[in-house]
């Protein structure tokens, strides 16, 4: 018998000579307790949350929780079924009336998670002989969608408005087009040129569908994202969003103009064969949804606190992702794994969480301590960050 | 020169500069066994070749690429 966790040996190889240095494994920390968005006990310690994309803090707020318990007690713990079949409730609905106003948008589809938004929209719209033209710095969520699916796939370099375009003018001519790009890639925190890269697809007859998980609630006017930021989400085809970022629970979506938009609750496998969020979940995802388009003054903090903490880093001398802090997202680029698992240890035991990001999620092999900075992150609590970050980088001969 | 031996000699030109391991390349290399280039240089070698022959070559057709010889092949197939 052949084993078929052989094609796993190289994985298994790379994880015990992390493990064998004596490192706690980066990939299996419990939260022991959880006391704000913010704070949270590790192994027994208090720590700070800084990789979490809770940008906006929304996981504790009373009137979210109450919205849940509400549900909980008057609809139960869960629907126990599809969307088409008896899995849609008052608060299904509600939810995306939520998403309604908050995009200003006419159609809402709300999903039980974000990855499964983006493998529904993407492998339902795009069908063979169509072609999917994105970014390959792309989620994986998104190649997931392009994998289920049977279109053409054609990536182009990250960003490269010239690659895009002479991509979409080599497409045969009569095929349809679906490009696919995000507002915030979230392994280095930096943003498309959307105005750019739209514009040269809809002058190359292409419908555009944009993930703005990281946006949502945090860039633009409204909170809406980076097409907003932008001036140019009206010419967005389609947006894919998730509830387990600046919303603070889990779900996914995808808000639309398009007339024939409904249709796609019937045709769409990921949307369909699956049980619908519970009636707690879509709850808290409404009353969030509300909130957050009235947070410019928590917008405006967020902003606050990532240029400080981006400014911060970089005096420390550290090697970041972006110039500028162009989200809330802030990348720190460590030299390689070795060096990533001991600082991301040094910062756990100062009482500091972030992401440790390796390959192959990381574009051109990197290895990334990402942090997510949260609207309720204090001025002090940044501080604190900056003061942890200076002692295990030392500690670790990261920085001088 | 036929045809593909004109694209067989454009795409050794092509490979050159992302050798380097300095392969020897004959029509049955492999590009990610033998070359062993990462996801990335494969996008910037593909984006070259796209260029040249002004042509689309998507990653379900990457995917049945493994050699040099049925680049050539794909390249003949698309430029026709």
């Amino acid at each position: 018998m052949s084993d078929l966790f052989a094609k796993f040996d190289p994985v298994i190889e790379i994880r015990e000579q992390l493990l064998a240095t004596g490192r706690t494994d980066p990939f299996n920390l419990v939260m022991e307790k959880v006391e704000s968005p913010t704070v949270a006990i590790c192994n027994g310690k208090r720590t700070i949350l800084l990789g979490t994309y809770n940008y906006m803090g929304m996981t504790f707020d009373p009137d979210v929780i109450a919205a849940g318990k509400k549900a909980l007690d008057e609809f139960g713990s869960g629907t126990t079924g599809s969307r088409v079949l008896n899995g849609t409730y008052v608060g299904h609905r509600a939810c995306e009336e939520a998403l309604k106003d908050f995009y200003a948008m006419d159609h809402a589809m709300v999903f039980s998670t974000g990855y499964q938004a983006n493998l529904g929209i993407i492998s339902t719209l795009a069908g063979k002989d169509d072609y999917i033209v994105l970014d390959i710095d792309s989620h994986a969520s998104i190649y997931d969608g392009c994998a289920l699916g049977n279109a053409q796939i054609v990536p182009f370099r990250h960003n490269d408005i010239d690659a895009l375009e002479k991509r979409l003018k080599r497409i045969p001519e009569g095929a349809g087009k679906l490009v696919v790009l995000e507002g915030v890639y979230s392994m280095l925190g930096d943003i498309a040129p959307l105005k750019e890269m739209v514009a040269v697809s809809k002058a190359n007859g292409a419908m555009v569908l944009v993930d703005e998980a990281h946006s949502m609630g945090f860039i633009g006017e409204h909170g809406r994202g980076v097409a907003e930021a932008q001036g140019i989400i009206d010419d967005v085809d389609f947006i894919i969003g998730t509830f387990s970022k600046s919303v603070g629970t889990v779900g996914g979506f995808c808000v639309s103009n398009h007339p024939k938009f409904e249709i796609l609750r019937l045709v769409c496998r990921p949307y369909v064969f699956t049980a619908s969020l519970p009636p707690s979940v879509v709850a808290t995802a409404a009353t969030s949804i509300r909130k957050l388009a009235n947070s410019a003054d928590k917008r405006a903090h967020l902003w606050e606190n990532s240029k400080r903490l981006h400014a911060g880093l970089r005096q420390l001398g550290f090697t970041l992702g972006t110039d500028e802090p162009q989200s809330a997202i802030i990348a720190v680029i460590m030299p390689d794994l070795e060096t990533g698992a001991a600082m991301w240890e040094a910062l756990l035991n100062e009482g500091l969480y972030v992401n440790l990001a390796r390959p192959p999620a990381t574009p051109a092999n990197m290895t990334l301590l990402r942090c997510s900075l949260c609207a309720l992150h204090s001025a002090d609590q940044v501080g604190e960050i900056l003061a942890m970050f200076a002692a295990a980088g030392r500690a670790t001969g990261c920085i001088d | 020169m036929s045809d593909r031996q004109q694209t067989y000699a454009k795409t050794l030109a092509m490979i050159a500069p992302f050798n380097k391991k300095g392969v020897a390349i004959t029509e049955a290399t492999r590009f990610a066994q033998d070359l062993e280039w990462d996801s990335l240089t494969v996008l910037d070698f593909v984006a070259t070749v796209e260029d040249e022959f002004d042509v689309l070559i998507s990653m379900n057709l990457q995917a049945e690429i493994e050699t040099v010889g049925q680049l050539v092949d794909a390249l003949e197939r698309l430029k026709a």
